[in-house]
């Protein structure tokens, strides 16, 4: 069963669309998260799923009932902002209590509700203190309290840990996986931050400027992505789109970077339908599939020779800053083969890997 | 006095030549001193005049020490009880009570209504808005000689003139203006994400009122309970042509005896009742000024 459907969905303010013609739908017990840059329309339409913004046109549907017209509170929905949004003026346990007091649950109830929520999130020492006396990860916590004390159709989360520091994120970020493998209930998670999207969610939804680029599994966004625009925003550092053209040999297709010193770079069979000799594409590498050609251990027969203008070891692996006929190339390489800076080197292109996109469209070329 | 120091104080003069910082400070403190006794001087010399019988007013002048030997305070008992005002011998303490009478339920009806106007303005969109808003405010800087006609025309409709409850309605109406510009302005700065959340936990207009916006808003209430207060209190041209005899609030009566012209001249007890009528605002922002400067400088949520 669909636990959540939006269908032909838009949003306008006035004359500006801020959303165009969305369509998804989140099976039961699914986390989707929605990703994209700042202002693509992702606390819009959260907002529009929690019934705090209206629709212009399209249908909003929950466990299969059309909500367009319902109140947020007749929605059965849970929400935790960015803000965390605690009432300031009350404590911890009212701030649980006061939606439980709003749909008069009995105060017994309500007293049981909050001992297991706080058990589950350990809030317990926290539940007589107000907000301002507490920590941003224990805000975090009070806040996911509030929306767990009831037993919603649906959570929505907005950003919920882009106020954290580093190390507090990913804490965050596992126990909301734990908590959401716990309670099974059907999840929105917005964020900017692809690195969450990818850890967290069953399906993410990809949006930019108010169109939903890709709704896909995380490893389908990855390798597959349907435009220039997902495969850019998806992976750290981003992927690197080179200009080249497609050649034709007795070997099969390859592409040559414009500019460059005419290497042809054998494309894997099932990777040229659709394309014809002589055509402009925009090459596209994440930087993980290129690999010095001294360490590389498997196929090396696509190589490019490139100029290291910079060294950058993070720890775990060096990222290499380069250029190959004036575009830029980087690379992210084990520490131990890492060239030095000034060097030209060699690097070998996992090409299974590779996209190729239309110039013009962005779309992705080949299958 | 009020405080009205939010930070470490930075003194300027703390560095510099022995000589500089010494004429500097001195310079400083020079002309403080100055303006501080010509704003200190009238309160002064009133004063001094309460305690000064009529005869040594009118032989020496008003500015001058009391006698000590004829110095009373009885004039401020004749002025509060037994003078005699339109051939009534009660002093200022009717004009008074109906000060109270006006000033009191005024600026708790227009901070109230200020409240529900602001929370309304800033927390809820609906069509014009923007408009009404502005309506409101445009109170604010319409000059009060400008509503008197109407007014006076509303009052007749009313029923309402000459009465302390025609004051009520008038400085109510009035004070809107005001309460509803500082409220709004006030509320803000609460994030409309509590108001969200508050809907999806299932409160409605006034439970969100009255849980969430109430409880932030004891800042602002200082400030309009102040302003309107003082405001009211002090006004004096609406009580002078909306009301007559006994039912003028003290203001306009002060100046109805002082400047009535007929007979005599008592200016000891005119002195006293002005120090008198100037008490209660200066009661008020004595109490509540620290919280005045900080409910208009400082945010509903830090
Ligand atoms: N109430 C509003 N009126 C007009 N434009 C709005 C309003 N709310 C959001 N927008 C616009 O809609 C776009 C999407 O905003 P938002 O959904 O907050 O983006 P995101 O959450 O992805 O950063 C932005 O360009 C924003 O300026
Ligand atoms: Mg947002």
């Amino acid at each position: 069963m669909s636990s959540l459907t939006i269908k032909d969905l838009r949003k306008s303010y006035g004359e500006v669309e801020v959303l165009t013609d969305i369509n998804l739908e989140a099976d039961s017990g699914e986390f989707i998260a929605l990703v994209g840059p700042s202002g693509c329309g992702k606390s819009t339409l959260l907002s529009i799923i929690a019934g705090l913004e209206s629709v212009t046109s399209g249908e909003v549907k929950i466990e299969d009932r059309l909500v367009n017209n319902d109140a947020p509170k007749d929605r059965d929905i849970a929400m935790v902002f960015q803000s965390y949004a605690l009432y300031p003026t009350m404590t911890v346990r009212e701030n649980m209590t006061f939606g439980m007091e709003c749909r008069n649950i009995p105060k017994a109830e309500q007293k049981d509700t909050v001992a297991r929520v706080a058990d589950l999130l350990q809030i317990g020492p926290l539940l007589d203190r107000k907000p301002s006396q507490l920590s941003g990860g224990q805000r975090q916590r009070v806040a996911m309290g509030r929306a767990l004390v009831r037993d919603p159709k649906l959570f929505l989360f907005d950003e919920p840990l882009s106020n954290l520091d580093a190390k507090l994120r990913i804490e965050m970020r596992s126990e909301i996986k734990k908590l959401h493998n716990r309670v099974g209930k059907t999840t929105v998670y917005v964020t900017h931050d692809q690195v969450e999207a990818m850890t967290l969610a069953s399906r993410i939804a990809v949006m930019f400027k108010g169109v939903l680029q890709q709704y896909d599994t995380p490893k389908e966004i990855y390798e597959r992505p349907r435009n220039k625009f997902v495969a850019g925003f998806m992976g750290s550092p981003t992927m690197n789109f080179l200009n080249a053209k497609v050649v034709q040999s007795d070997a099969g297709f390859g592409v040559t970077i414009d500019g460059g010193d005419g290497t042809i770079l054998p494309l894997p069979a099932d990777h040229t339908a659709n394309l014809a000799a002589g055509q402009s594409v925009i090459f596209g590498v994440r930087p993980e599939h290129f690999n010095p050609v001294h360490a590389h251990r498997g196929d090396t027969s696509a190589r490019m020779k490139v100029l290291v203008d910079m060294v950058e070891p993070t720890g775990a692996e060096t990222i290499l800053m380069t250029t190959v006929a004036g575009q830029d190339v980087v690379a992210s390489v084990e520490p131990d083969d890492a060239p030095k800076e000034g060097e030209t080197i060699e690097l070998a292109i996992n090409m299974s890997k590779v996209c190729l996109f239309d110039p013009s469209t962005e779309l992705r070329l080949s299958a | 006095m009020a405080d009205t120091s939010t930070h470490e104080q930075f003194d300027p003069l703390a560095t510099g030549g022995m000589r500089r910082r010494i004429t500097s400070k001195g310079i400083v403190y020079g002309a403080l001193s100055v303006f501080a006794l010509i704003y200190i001087a009238p309160l002064l010399i009133i004063l001094l005049n309460t305690l000064r019988p009529l005869e040594d007013i009118v032989r020496t002048g008003f500015i001058a020490l009391p006698d000590a030997e004829t110095m009373t305070l009885r004039y401020w008992g004749e002025a509060w009880g037994s003078f005699c005002i339109g051939g009534t011998c009660e002093g200022v303490s009717r004009f008074y009570k109906n000060s109270l009478l006006m000033t009191i339920p005024a600026t708790i009806l227009s901070t109230m209504i200020g409240l529900l106007n602001g929370y309304i303005l800033s927390k809820w969109r609906f069509r014009y808005d923007g408009l009404i808003f502005g309506l409101i405010t445009l109170g604010v800087f319409m000059p009060q000689q400008m509503t008197l006609l109407p007014w006076a025309f509303v009052l007749g409709k009313l029923g309402l003139s000459n009465t302390i409850a025609g004051l009520v309605f008038v400085h109510t109406v009035q004070g809107i203006s005001f309460t509803t510009l500082f409220c709004r302005n006030y509320f803000v700065s609460i994030p409309d994400d509590l108001i969200k959340a508050a809907r999806i936990d299932g409160a409605g207009f006034w439970r969100i009122f009255r849980r969430i916006i109430l409880p932030l808003s004891p800042p602002i209430v200082i400030v309009t309970v102040i302003w309107q207060f003082t405001g009211i209190w002090n006004e004096f041209l609406f009580g002078t042509v909306f009301t007559s005899g006994g039912n003028q609030p003290i203001t306009s009566a002060i100046v109805a005896f002082s400047g009535s012209g007929t007979g005599e001249r008592h200016y000891n007890i005119e002195a006293a009742a002005v120090i008198m009528a100037a008490l209660p605002p200066l009661f008020i922002y004595i109490a509540g000024g620290k919280y005045f400067v900080r409910g208009l400088t400082q945010g509903a949520v830090k």
